[in-house]
């Protein structure tokens, strides 16, 4: 099988935000494989295993996103693809599912997977939008995967519901959290990550030109959210302090 | 300027979704003052139309056909495009609910736009609608405009407060008949698995869990909880990492990101990524017996204490509270 995982890098979950000169403030962040596409690149690892093939991990970023998918290599992960975005001076969405489809495009694809939505910007658009420019199905929010004769039987999350999907490939799928549990890198797997293959690309690789990725939506401000005063710790006993809760809550916070 | 500008209305379970009616109040905004039209998609779903009207909607386009009970990405994107095509708005508001979310990019690529997803609140800037949305799971914000093509949203339930219901407006319904083929998705089983019916994202008030709850069993009074306020239960990713839970429940930067009227915090220590998920509610509870959990620093209120002593005696007073209420 012709595996393909679109990945993002992101900040580590565990990150405060800040904001200097209006933008936030990237010095000095851990960054991590956006935690749902690590789902992906695990979903990937196993389809492989069970049906043999490649598994290849494409993203968009700069120069330091080679890090991201060393690990995606060192987890398990046969060839990785940088597309650089340094010539562009913005993207969006549009811009990123753009380049990812542009290079699929030239692949032979059964399978493309990716995370449901990146931990950072949020949209969940990108891949929707890759399989679009594809003009392939999609199966969004997946917490279950099997392929079999050209098949894929799907179990998708639906805002806490179950849905079992049937669908031809090829299929884009985005992961949900439940799919799997991402495996950690082994130590031979990092040696051997060094080894593998990572190709950059940049626009002229693809045939494009920034015309043909410029963003559609642009950002007016980044902002932070005003601090939350500090709360009312209740005294008393247990009783009381219940008591005291509820009357806050109906006659103060006006929520009940 | 004024826009003609059309809503996705989404229907689950028989019924319109609230972020329907939220969608329409947005959706007068982005129109100021331009026609506001609202797209109904289902099979016999015409009833719920004058609802549509009721939250302010000038007139209603219905789409009926068997293929779009159930949503599929083909049927829906199929159908939407013909009413798009014929209504040429130059704003579309949608939910951002997995349907919204689904749907959303693929129409936006078709329409040659952009798509600014997730709002929580919009502005007019001059002649432009700025749209205000969380980064990171609300660590921060971002406001955005569109610099190419219509105004294309998806709104975050809960957030944008519909109109007032006026049960005296009325306005056009049509139908529209939409040619529906080759659907390469089939829908085999669908197993409802929602808790009690209420939806994470959509629930006023949400009673979490944390790793403090200790295991399956210890969720049940958080349960009882959230049933005596109508809410929905929620978790830490802690509690589902320890398996207490599904992960559906887990809310935080990964996991679903909610803004409930009133939030329960019960034994969560309040990590980063949960705090991410859940800090953005208007009124947080916290219990924990750590008084120096970082949950503190965000509650509105907390108690410090026993869950399993604290959360049956709360149950309770409320219970007296609300019958007090009920029949006053």
């Amino acid at each position: 099988m012709n595996i393909f995982v679109i990945m993002k890098r992101t900040f580590d979950t565990e990150e405060k935000i800040t904001i200097s000169n209006g933008q936030i403030d990237e010095g000095g962040a851990e960054y991590i494989i956006n935690p749902y596409d690590e789902y992906a690149i695990e979903e990937a690892i196993v389809l492989r295993e069970k049906h043999g093939g490649e598994v290849t991990v494409v993203t968009v970023g700069d120069r330091e996103a080679e890090k991201e998918l060393r690990t995606a290599l060192a987890m398990g992960a046969d060839k990785a693809v940088l597309i650089e975005n340094e010539d562009l001076d913005e993207l969006d969405q549009f811009t990123v599912a753009t380049l990812l489809a542009t290079y699929l495009k030239k692949q032979e694809v059964d399978i493309i997977l990716g995370g449901n939505v990146a931990v950072d910007g949020g949209s969940g658009q990108v891949g929707p939008s890759v399989a679009e420019i594809l003009g392939i199905p999609q199966v969004t929010t997946v917490t279950n995967l099997e392929v079999s004769d050209g098949k894929a039987t799907i179990v998708r999350d639906v805002e806490g519901d179950e849905e079992t999907i049937e669908v031809s490939l090829p299929v884009l799928v985005t992961a949900q959290q439940g799919l799997n549990e991402p495996r950690y890198p082994s130590l031979p797997g990092i040696m051997k990550a060094k080894k593998k293959p990572l190709e950059t690309l940049d626009l002229d690789d693809l045939d494009l030109d920034e015309d043909d990725v410029l963003v559609k939506i642009e950002t007016v401000e980044v902002f932070l959210p005003a601090a939350k005063q500090a709360g009312k710790v209740l005294k008393g006993d247990v009783l009381s302090q219940v008591k005291e809760l509820v009357s806050l809550l109906n006659s103060e916070a006006k929520v009940i | 300027m004024s826009k003609k500008v059309l809503i996705v209305s989404e229907v689950r379970d028989g019924q319109l979704r609230n972020v329907s009616f939220e969608a329409i109040s947005a959706g007068k905004a982005v129109a100021n003052g331009g026609e506001v039209i609202g797209a109904i998609l289902g099979e016999d779903i015409n009833h719920l139309a004058n609802s549509l009207l009721h939250y302010g909607v000038d007139r209603v386009v219905a789409v009926n056909h068997a293929d779009l009970k159930s949503y599929t990405t083909d049927a829906y994107q199929q159908a939407l495009l013909q009413v798009i095509d014929s209504e040429s708005p130059e704003g579309i508001i949608i939910g951002h609910t997995a349907l919204g979310k689904d749907l959303s990019p693929r129409i936006a690529l078709k329409l040659n736009s952009g798509l600014i997803s997730d709002a929580v609140a919009l502005e007019q800037d001059g002649e432009d609608v700025v749209f205000i949305r969380p980064i990171f799971s609300g660590k921060a914000f971002e406001k955005k405009k569109v610099k190419e093509g219509i105004v294309f949203a998806t709104i975050r339930p809960n957030n944008i407060a519909p109109l007032e219901k006026d049960e005296t407006r009325t306005g056009e319904i049509t139908n529209i008949t939409v040619d529906i083929r080759d659907l390469r998705t089939v829908i085999k089983d669908v197993v409802r698995k929602a808790t009690g019916g209420v939806d994470l994202s959509e629930a006023k008030v949400i009673v979490s869990g944390g790793r403090g709850v200790k295991n399956k069993e210890g969720f049940k009074p958080l349960q009882e909880l959230a049933d005596v306020l109508g809410g929905a239960v929620g978790a830490s990713r802690g509690a589902c990492d320890a398996d207490y839970c599904d992960y559906s429940l887990q809310i935080g930067q990964t996991g679903k990101v909610v803004t409930p009227d009133l939030y329960f915090a019960v034994g969560i220590s309040g990590a980063i990524q949960h705090l991410a998920g859940m800090s953005n509610s208007k009124v947080i509870v916290a219990i924990n017996k750590d008084p120096e959990a970082p949950i503190f620093e965000v509650a509105d209120y907390g108690i410090v204490g026993d869950l399993f002593e604290i959360v049956p005696i709360l149950t309770e007073e409320l219970k007296n509270v609300l019958n007090v209420k009920e029949t006053v």
